[in-house]
């Protein structure tokens, strides 16, 4: 096994050579911890950990790294993720100690969807850091032990670093070059978009192998069941960055109504089972949408359960 | 050039009706250009608040005129007999023109007519489109001329994001990604392979973010 720098679960998944597992818990829209504790519960044993998103969609929610405490207390590997919209550096160097402060030992570091698309429109938004440079910053201070001013951190984050990749996204030239840059920044893991247009998705990691990127960065593909054919449609018209081919349109559409959302699992579970096979991909991150009950059901139809145990 | 648009006519109203004589200036320069804060325009907003306060039964005198630049002190001079004479000034100028009237003369009010929208260029008859925040350390020498401060949504110094589609932005379909038009243009210049520099983190103490900032000429 390759040495471990942290104290994360998934680094040490990931290390030891398994196909690692995560999923992702939405936190609620109130000050009710039981919300995110009860969908921590629920998919716990099927995967090895679990994003907490920082306020998805620009809809303000209970904070990423509040939630992530509670699933930390659970006993769970929670990963924090961190949008740079909302913060500026002195915001997410302290978000990051604090974190780090509850054992909290990953970080996922994303640009955050524009707030014009969530419940305050008319917000200011941030950007002091991009999240590649967010990136960078929590490998500085842990591996450097200094803040961005280069003062001196007595006790350093142990963090495991990682990024999203969109290899869906517009121009299609510049995503391995990307993620090469995010690799550089210092990305340990990858979570990717949600994946439906798999031959896409072969052809980045085509171009990704060949400039040997998935051995220096564990890449976790992304899968989204989705339970209806409205829901495959709305992905397609309406999320930017998202490609849903139109035979997966035409493959929902042909469902009874009453189960599409079997048929949904379905092809997650097939999507999976067809990238397990492709060289490179380190583990999947299934991200079921307010869906979290059919995570044990994927995971499980996938080959992918039990959950290697780690101590 | 500094782009401005007018406020709503109602707003303008409320600002200045309960006066009982103002005058209207226009500011000839950037805000000409754009027609919205011109002379000509001073003119026929003067028009319209004229047609307003008789519709109200108000009896206010409204005079109109004009300065070829509100933010230099010697274009005032013609100007500053009918400025010490009045009530109350609205003026068409930028954010900075109102300003600088304001701090000219104290005991005169001065009201926007205009809200400064943005620093832009005129890319075809009747569009103005931003193309710089004056961020203090220009980032164009390495990303291809095109400004990502300005003109990305979430001013990424390492895009684009995962929300470019089709050459557009993720905000809206009407606005162009601006990470695509640097990669477009770097690969145009034979630089794609720069596209893999990291950006480094920005110095945002020149910008905004660092306080008011002014600039001085030693020589002066």
């Amino acid at each position: 096994m390759a040495e471990t720098v942290t104290g994360s679960r998934l680094e040490k998944v990931l290390k030891s050579g398994h196909q690692a597992v995560t999923s992702e818990c939405g936190p609620p829209r109130s000050s009710d911890a039981s919300h995110i504790i009860t969908k921590g519960q629920l998919i716990k044993d099927h995967v090895d950990s679990i994003n907490v998103t920082d306020n998805q969609t620009s809809v303000t929610r209970l904070c990423s790294l509040a939630a992530c405490v509670h699933l930390k207390l659970q006993g769970l590997d929670p990963v924090l993720q961190m949008v740079v919209r909302d913060r500026n550096r002195i915001a997410l160097q302290s978000d990051i100690l604090g974190a780090a402060s509850f054992g909290i030992n990953n970080v996922l570091c994303l640009s955050g969807d524009h707030q014009r698309f969530g419940d305050h429109p008319q917000a200011q938004n941030v950007f002091d850091l991009d999240s590649m440079q967010l990136v960078q910053t929590v490998r500085y201070m842990r591996d450097e032990g200094k803040f961005l001013s280069g003062d001196e951190i007595k006790q350093p984050p142990s963090m495991f670093v990682g990024a999203a990749a969109n290899p869906f996204g517009d121009p299609f030239k510049i995503r391995v070059p990307r993620l090469a840059k995010k690799v550089a920044c210092g990305a340990e893991f990858i979570q990717t978009q949600c994946i439906y247009n798999l031959d896409k998705f072969e052809k980045w990691m085509e171009g990704v192998r060949e400039r040997g990127l998935h051995e220096k960065v564990y890449i976790l593909a992304g899968i989204t069941p989705m339970r209806s054919v409205g829901m495959a449609r709305y992905l397609q018209k309406n999320v930017p960055g998202m490609d849903v081919p139109d035979e997966l349109i035409e493959r929902m559409k042909g469902v009874e109504k009453k189960k599409q959302a079997d048929e949904g699992i379905t092809i997650a579970v097939e999507t999976i089972q067809r990238l397990k096979e492709c060289k490179g991909v380190a583990g999947f991150h299934v991200m079921a949408i307010e869906w979290e009950e059919k995570v044990p059901e994927i995971v499980e139809r996938s080959g992918l359960y039990p959950r290697p145990k780690i101590d | 050039m500094i782009v401005g648009q007018q406020k709503p006519f109602e707003e303008i109203w409320q600002l200045v009706k309960d006066h009982k004589q103002f005058t209207v200036f226009g500011c000839n320069t950037c805000v000409a250009v754009c027609h919205q804060g011109g002379n000509k325009e001073a003119g026929i907003l003067a028009s319209q608040l004229r047609m307003r306060a008789v519709q109200d039964g108000l009896e206010i005198k409204i005079d109109d005129s004009g300065i070829e630049r509100q933010c230099e002190h010697e274009f005032f001079e013609k100007a500053e007999e009918l400025i010490q004479g009045s009530e109350a000034v609205l003026s068409l100028a930028c954010g900075i023109g109102v300003q600088f009237m304001a701090s000219k003369y104290p005991k005169t009010p001065v009201y926007p007519a205009l809200n400064t929208t943005f620093l832009g260029d005129v890319p075809e008859t009747g569009l103005f489109s931003e193309k710089c925040q004056a961020c203090g350390d220009c980032v164009l020498g390495v990303t291809g001329g095109v400004c990502p401060v300005s003109r990305c949504a979430k001013r990424l110094l390492n895009g684009p994001c995962g929300g470019s589609t089709h050459g557009k932005c993720e905000i809206s379909k009407d606005t162009e990604c601006a990470w695509q038009l640097v990669i477009d243009r770097l690969e145009a210049l034979g630089r794609l392979d720069d596209y893999e520099k990291v950006q480094p983190i920005k110095d945002w103490s020149k910008d905004r973010a660092g306080g008011p900032r002014t600039f001085k000429l030693e020589d002066f």
